[in-house]
C-alpha cells in the first residue's frame, strides 16, 4: 500500500515536471525562430471555426435557461424586468468562459491528444525529429497559440449568443419588452465584469491545449494508448479548467474589486 | 533513370581519413524493468555497409534510434560524425541530423501530408532550394520507387509496401552521409525489394551514403554486401570483388548483446548453433 502510494506520487511528480518543461519549451518556441506560420493558421481554423457550432449551441441554450430560471426567481420579488441583468452578469462573468472552455476541452483537448498520440505511437514524432524538426515548435506552439487566441473569441461568441438566447425567452415567454431587456443587460455589466470575462478565457485556452499536447506527446502503448490518452486529456483539461477558473476568479476579484 | 545517375553532380573526394562515421562503446539501455541493450560496442566505417541481424525484440530498432539521438542510453558512449550524440542537447542534434537519415520500420509517414509533401518534407521545410528544383527532385524520387502517380495521394490510401517505399524516398531526399534503414524490404515483393537493395548499393558507392541496414531478409543482406555500383558511363550493378565484399560487416544481436560480428563469408561459415538456426 505504502509502496504503491510512493510510486503513484513519484509518477505524478514526473508528470508535473514534464508538463512544466513542455510549457517552458513552448514559451521559448513561441518567441524564437523557426516559427511555423502555416501550421498556426491551420490550427486557428481547426480550433476556431471547427468549434463554432458547438460553442454557439452551448451559449444559446445556457442563456435561455438562465433567463427561464431567473424569471421564476425574480417573479417572487416582482422584479421580472431585471431578467437581463442576471443573464448578462452570470453569462459574461462565470458561465460563458467556463462552459466554452469545458466544451473546448471535450472537442479540442481530445482531438489534440488523439492526433499527437497517434503520431507518437507510429513513430511520426521520432520521424519529425529525425528530419531536423523540433516537434514542440512544429506541433505544440501553433496549437497553443491558436488556443490562446481562439478561446477568448469563442467565449465572446458564446456570451453574445447567450444574451440573444436570454432575449428570446425574455421577450417571447416572460413577456418583457425588448428594449427593457437590453438596457437591463447593459446595467448588469460593470466594466470589471467585462475584464473578468475577457481575461479568464486566455488562461483557460492555454490550460486546455497544453494539457492536450502534453498528454498526447507522452502516449505509449499503441492504439489502446491513444484511447487512454484521449480520455485522460479530456478529464485532466476539464478539471484543470474548473480549478484554474476558481483560482483566477479569486485573483481577479482581489485585484479588480478591492 | 535513377537518382544516383542524375544527382551525382558534386563528386566528393574519397574519404581521406578512416575515422569511423559512428561508434557505439559499451552501450546499455533499459526501458523501466526491461533491459534491451547490455554492453553493445561496434563501429561503422564510412562507405562500409553495416548489417544488423537479430530476432524480433532484440533491440535493432533501438540501436538505430540511439544513433540518431532519439533515445538516450543509460550508460556508454555513442559518437556519430565525430560528435557525442548521447550527451548532446536536442537543439544541436537537430542540426547534426542533416547528415543522418532514417527509414522507420513502419514508415512513420506524416498522415496529414500528401506523398509529395512527405518526400519533400525536409527540402521544403529546412532548405531554401527553389520550388521547381524541389518539385523535380520529388518527382524523380517517386519515379525511382515506382509511385509517380501517387504524388497527391494521402499516406492512408497506400498499401503497406507503398508506404515503406515512400518512407525510403523521404529519407533519401536530402542525401545524408549516414542512412539507417529499419527493415527496408520487409513486406515488399522480391522485385521491389531488389530495387531497394540496388538503391542502397548505388547511394553507398556513388554518393557516399553509408548504410546501416536492419533486416531479417538474409537474401537482401547478402545482395547488398555482394554487389557494387559502377558508372561506365551508365550506372550498373556488378558483383563486388572479394575485398569489397569483406567491407560489409554483419552484426548479430541476441538478448541485448552482440553474439557475432564479421563479414558475409564468416557468417556463412559460422558454426555457432544459434547462428546456424537463424541462418537456415
Ligand atoms: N518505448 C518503449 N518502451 C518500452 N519498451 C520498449 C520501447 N521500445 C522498445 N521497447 C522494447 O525494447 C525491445 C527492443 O525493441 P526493438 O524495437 O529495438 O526491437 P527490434 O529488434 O527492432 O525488433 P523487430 O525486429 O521486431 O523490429 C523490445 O522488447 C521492446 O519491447
Ligand atoms: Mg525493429
Amino acid at each position: 500500500m505504502q509502496q504503491w502510494l510512493i510510486a503513484w506520487i513519484k509518477s505524478a511528480l514526473i508528470e508535473v515536471q514534464e508538463y512544466v518543461k513542455l510549457c517552458q519549451a513552448t514559451a521559448r518556441g513561441a518567441v524564437t525562430r523557426p516559427f511555423y506560420w502555416r501550421d498556426l493558421v491551420t490550427q486557428m481554423e481547426i480550433i476556431g471555426l471547427g468549434s463554432l457550432t458547438v460553442v454557439i449551441l452551448t451559449g444559446l441554450f445556457t442563456g435561455a435557461v438562465l433567463a427561464l430560471q431567473s424569471g421564476v426567481t425574480l417573479d417572487q420579488f416582482g422584479a421580472r424586468p431585471y431578467v437581463g441583468r442576471l443573464v448578462s452578469a452570470t453569462m459574461v462573468k462565470a458561465l460563458g468562459p467556463v462552459l466554452t472552455a469545458l466544451m473546448l476541452a471535450g472537442r479540442v483537448g481530445s482531438g489534440i491528444a488523439a492526433e499527437l498520440g497517434s503520431m507518437a505511437v507510429t513513430d511520426q514524432i521520432h520521424a519529425l525529429r529525425a528530419l531536423g524538426t523540433d516537434p514542440v515548435r512544429k506541433l505544440v506552439v501553433p496549437r497553443v497559440l491558436a488556443g490562446f487566441i481562439m478561446t477568448p473569441l469563442l467565449t465572446a461568441v458564446a456570451n453574445t449568443v447567450g444574451l440573444i438566447g436570454g432575449w428570446v425567452i425574455a421577450v417571447f415567454q416572460l413577456r418583457v419588452a425588448s428594449g427593457l431587456y437590453w438596457s437591463s443587460v447593459v446595467e448588469g455589466l460593470y466594466i470589471e465584469d467585462v475584464y473578468m470575462g475577457i481575461i479568464k478565457p486566455f488562461f483557460l485556452g492555454l490550460v486546455i491545449v497544453t494539457v492536450g499536447c502534453h498528454v498526447g506527446l507522452r502516449t505509449s502503448g499503441g492504439t489502446q494508448g491513444v484511447g487512454r490518452s484521449t480520455t485522460n486529456a479530456v478529464v485532466a483539461a476539464s478539471v484543470g479548467v474548473l480549478a484554474v477558473d476558481f483560482f483566477l476568479t479569486r485573483l481577479i476579484l482581489s485585484v479588480l474589486y478591492p | 533513370m535513377t537518382i544516383a545517375s542524375t544527382a551525382g553532380e558534386a563528386a566528393r573526394p574519397a574519404a581521406a581519413t578512416v575515422e569511423p562515421i559512428a561508434v557505439f562503446e559499451d552501450v546499455h539501455l533499459a526501458f523501466d524493468e526491461k533491459v534491451v541493450l547490455r554492453g553493445v560496442s561496434f563501429a561503422v566505417m564510412p562507405g562500409h555497409t553495416k548489417i544488423l541481424l537479430g530476432a524480433s525484440g532484440s533491440g535493432k530498432s533501438t540501436i538505430l534510434k540511439l544513433m540518431l539521438g532519439l533515445l538516450k542510453p543509460d550508460a556508454g558512449r555513442i559518437w556519430v560524425h565525430g560528435e557525442r550524440v548521447d550527451t548532446m542537447r536536442e537543439r544541436d542534434l537537430l542540426a547534426l541530423r542533416d547528415q543522418t537519415g532514417m527509414v522507420f520500420q513502419e514508415g512513420a509517414l506524416f498522415d496529414s501530408l500528401t506523398v509529395g509533401g512527405n518526400v519533400g518534407y525536409k527540402l521544403y521545410g529546412e532548405t531554401d532550394l527553389p520550388e521547381e528544383e524541389i518539385q523535380r527532385r520529388i518527382e524523380e524520387l517517386l519515379g525511382f520507387i515506382g509511385l509517380d502517380e501517387y504524388l497527391e495521394r494521402m499516406p492512408s490510401e497506400l498499401s503497406g509496401g507503398q508506404r515503406r517505399r515512400v518512407a525510403i524516398a523521404r529519407a533519401m531526399a536530402f542525401k545524408p552521409k549516414l542512412l539507417l534503414y529499419d527493415e527496408p524490404t520487409t513486406g515488399l515483393d522480391p522485385l521491389t525489394a531488389l530495387t531497394v537493395d540496388a538503391e542502397i548499393v548505388k547511394l553507398r558507392d556513388l554518393e557516399d551514403v553509408t548504410p546501416v541496414v536492419v533486416t531479417h531478409q538474409l537474401r537482401d543482406a547478402f545482395y547488398i554486401a555482394g554487389h557494387q555500383a559502377i558508372r561506365d558511363p551508365g550506372v550498373r550493378l556488378v558483383p563486388a570483388p572479394p575485398e569489397k565484399v569483406a567491407e560489409a560487416d554483419f552484426v548479430m544481436l541476441r538478448e541485448g548483446k552482440i553474439v557475432f560480428e564479421g563479414s558475409a563469408d564468416e557468417l556463412r561459415c559460422a558454426s555457432d548453433p544459434y547462428l546456424r538456426e537463424f541462418l537456415s
